[in-house]
């Protein structure tokens, strides 16, 4: 794997514009290969795919592209590009974003692109040029290439997709997992997904805490009850503190006596004993979120959809992490 | 501490830890769900800053070969010093022996001559403890010794089914007395097998055990040169445990489940490491009923856990029990079954409604891969 950020270069280099341009800045890169095929995917998609099978695909359909598609809910199809097929899933026409009564599909790509480079690599420089162009693959590329009579192909995916570009995508992409047998299976042997593990003991269970559909990582010690959560590493949930509909990220810890509903919350925070937080109510209906290094006060309660980080966190009475009035606070 | 070498000696035969060492050595039973005995003694030793580290293995070493691979995991992977693994080099089962064997240690002076520590750090492989090798050392240039014996107070009402090494020492730490018996007991001191001297006074006591036919490096490597070299003792406050037969496997391995212990072994001097798998979090089932157990990662459970250690990747099928057990990878537990006061090799399947139980004084072991 090489990641490849935006660098500088004779002509003082600039960020990545657009997926497309991403691309484009990065072309040499791409011909120290010299490839047939590119294919071009997104980061913050949650989804389980063999890409052997849509390459097959791509070369048994002759395609110039082949766009990976999903069904998505009709009233859902203005977040998404779609594609109008025909018979053979070929695609005739493309629409970025519709308004909702304007979608003539529910197909929506799902931002995974099979191209051969030589057509990718012309329509690139060409987009570049384009002054008019946002260097969108979705936006402007695909598009292009459609109406200049290239063959297009969508590749039907039938399985668990998720785009989590969203606090709530996140948070429901979490919960989708909790399910006694989720449409996303994490346990398949032959189908893992790889991550960085880090050196934690086994997790610990107290004998009065209460763990139920919810996914505990290594080093987590659980004293209190959790319900329907995903707990990252080395999180401690004190006594007596009940979490439930929520997203603990890595080393956060809980103290005791504390009550977390519908929230995120980043790495390394402290809850401190008798917080109340993300609880419901009127035009509270949000996902709470507490970023990361944030110290939750004792006692405070934090109402249902704040978003709180280290920057805003005073207005809560609350602090970062490390930089207390009375010093600094590593407990 | 890079200039002191480790050696961790795994040539010892724990028969009396049966099928669990069947077809593995002591250093490689898996323990506390997702470690082998020798993460605790190998961490030890890289967390101490040691760099380069010898493990005397015998036959059955497959297991153990493949858990520490090329020592990538204790930052080991080096190319200068790094880990050697130091094969039998005869029939390891010719010969019993406590702190090491005079003649693994013979054979393998090759690896001793060659490395360019002055200092040596030796230990046996079935320890478990977290310790910080440095203070030994400091403790060894204060006190001008010649060999620092780490040890540790027991209960002297404590029975041992083994041999210890008992100690008597002075005001000044000093060793004065040591006899090496299942019920003789000098005082509360017992040596962990834990030693620290110069390579070459090392080198020296193999050589003149050899020279005269003895064998035993702790009755007459240390024993009977008590009066030779200045033995000190340096006494290990926090926990360590001997895993030499399933009683004290078993015993031990639910010293975990009491928080202070868990958090002293992880966490007190550095990090336990060990070889990392991609294994997705522990879930647990809305009907899952789980208390004061250990659960490593990738583990599905459904059922009720309690007083229990889950290994990696084992599932608990709906309404399956388990109670003071230790159920190691990938152990399946199926609907209706029930564990009790067992332990559990790699890939047991307990077929639905099937029960097994041992008694908490004698847990019940079912060998790797069996299906009930």
């Amino acid at each position: 794997v090489t990641v490849l950020p935006p660098y500088v270069r004779h002509d003082g280099g600039h960020w990545y514009l657009g997926t497309a341009n991403a691309v484009y800045q990065n072309i040499d890169f791409v011909d120290q290969f010299d490839p047939e095929y590119v294919l071009i995917l997104s980061g913050d998609h949650i989804y389980k795919m063999d890409y052997n099978i849509l390459l097959d695909y791509h070369k048994e359909k002759q395609a110039d592209v082949t766009l990976a598609v999903i069904e998505v809910p009709w009233e859902e199809t203005h977040r998404f590009g779609v594609m109008i097929t025909g018979k053979h899933n070929e695609v005739l026409e493309f629409q970025e974003k519709p308004k909702d009564e304007d979608a003539k599909s529910n197909l929506a790509s799902m931002g995974v692109y099979v191209f051969n480079w030589k057509q990718l690599r012309k329509f690139l420089i060409d987009d570049e040029m384009d002054n008019q162009s946002n260097h969108d693959f979705g936006k402007n590329v695909v598009p292009k290439m459609l109406e200049e009579n290239y063959k297009l192909y969508a590749y039907p995916f039938r399985h668990y997709w998720k785009d989590v570009g969203t606090v709530q995508s996140l948070w429901q992409a979490n919960m989708d997992l909790l399910h006694d047998n989720p449409e996303l299976d994490l346990y398949e042997r032959d189908w893992k997904i790889y991550s960085v593990n880090p050196n934690q003991p086994a997790q610990f269970i107290a004998a009065n805490a209460q763990v139920k559909q919810s996914l505990v990582n290594e080093g987590c010690q659980i004293y209190g009850s959790v319900e329907t959560s995903v707990l990252f590493q080395g999180v401690v949930v004190g006594e007596k503190s009940s979490l439930k509909d929520s997203v603990i990220m890595s080393s956060t810890k809980i103290g005791n006596n504390v009550s977390i509903e519908r929230t995120i919350i980043g790495e390394e925070s402290i809850i401190e004993d008798g917080c109340t937080i993300g609880q419901p109510g009127e035009g509270q209906e949000g996902i709470t979120v507490i970023g990361e290094n944030v110290v939750v006060k004792s006692g405070k309660t934090i109402p249902g959809g704040v978003e709180m980080n280290i920057d805003n966190c005073h207005e809560f009475g609350c602090i970062p992490h490390n930089i207390g009035e009375e010093g600094a606070e590593t407990k | 501490m890079r200039d002191v070498l480790g050696i961790i000696n795994d040539t010892d035969i724990q028969h009396k830890l049966k099928d669990l060492t069947r077809a593995r050595s002591t250093a490689a039973v898996p323990y506390g769900g997702r470690y082998r005995i020798i993460d605790f003694v190998l961490s030890n030793m890289a967390n101490s800053g040691i760099k380069n580290i010898g493990i005397l293995t015998q036959t059955y070493n497959r297991s153990l070969l493949d858990h520490v691979d090329s020592g990538k995991e204790w930052d080991l992977l080096s190319k200068r010093d790094g880990l050697f693994i130091l094969p039998p080099t005869f029939g390891y089962d010719q010969f019993t022996g406590s702190l090491g064997d005079v003649d693994h240690y013979y054979n393998h002076l090759d690896y001793l001559i060659r490395s360019r520590q002055q200092y040596l750090m030796l230990s046996n492989s079935n320890i478990v403890y977290n310790m910080d090798y440095r203070m030994v050392q400091k403790y060894y240039e204060e006190k001008n010794a010649d060999i620092v014996l780490i040890y540790k107070n027991v209960d002297l009402s404590e029975k041992n089914s083994f041999r210890v090494l008992s100690l008597l020492i002075d005001n000044n730490g000093q060793i004065r007395d040591m006899a090496a018996s299942k019920e003789k007991r000098l005082s509360p001191a017992i040596a962990l097998e834990i030693a620290f001297m110069k390579k070459t006074l090392f080198m020296q006591i193999i050589d003149d055990c050899i020279a005269r036919g003895y064998r035993d490096f702790t009755k007459d490597g240390l024993i009977k040169n008590m009066d030779k070299y200045r033995i000190f003792g340096f006494e290990h406050k926090g926990y360590a445990s001997k895993i030499d037969s399933i009683n004290t496997y078993y015993k031990h391995s639910m010293d975990l489940l009491k928080p202070e212990i868990w958090k002293e072994l992880f966490f007190s001097h550095g990090n336990i490491f060990t070889k990392v798998k991609d294994e997705p979090p522990a879930k647990y089932q809305a009907s899952a009923d789980v208390r004061n157990s250990l659960i490593a990662n990738g583990c599905l459970i459904a059922g009720t856990v309690e007083n229990s250690i889950l290994a990696r990747g084992v599932t608990v099928h709906p309404g399956a029990i388990v109670r003071d057990s230790i159920i190691m990878q990938k152990g399946q537990i199926h609907r209706g079954a029930v564990v009790e006061n067992a332990i559990l090799d790699k890939d047991v399947v307990v077929t639905p409604g099937k029960q097994i139980r041992g008694e908490k004084a004698y847990p019940l072991v079912v060998e790797k891969q069996a299906v009930i």
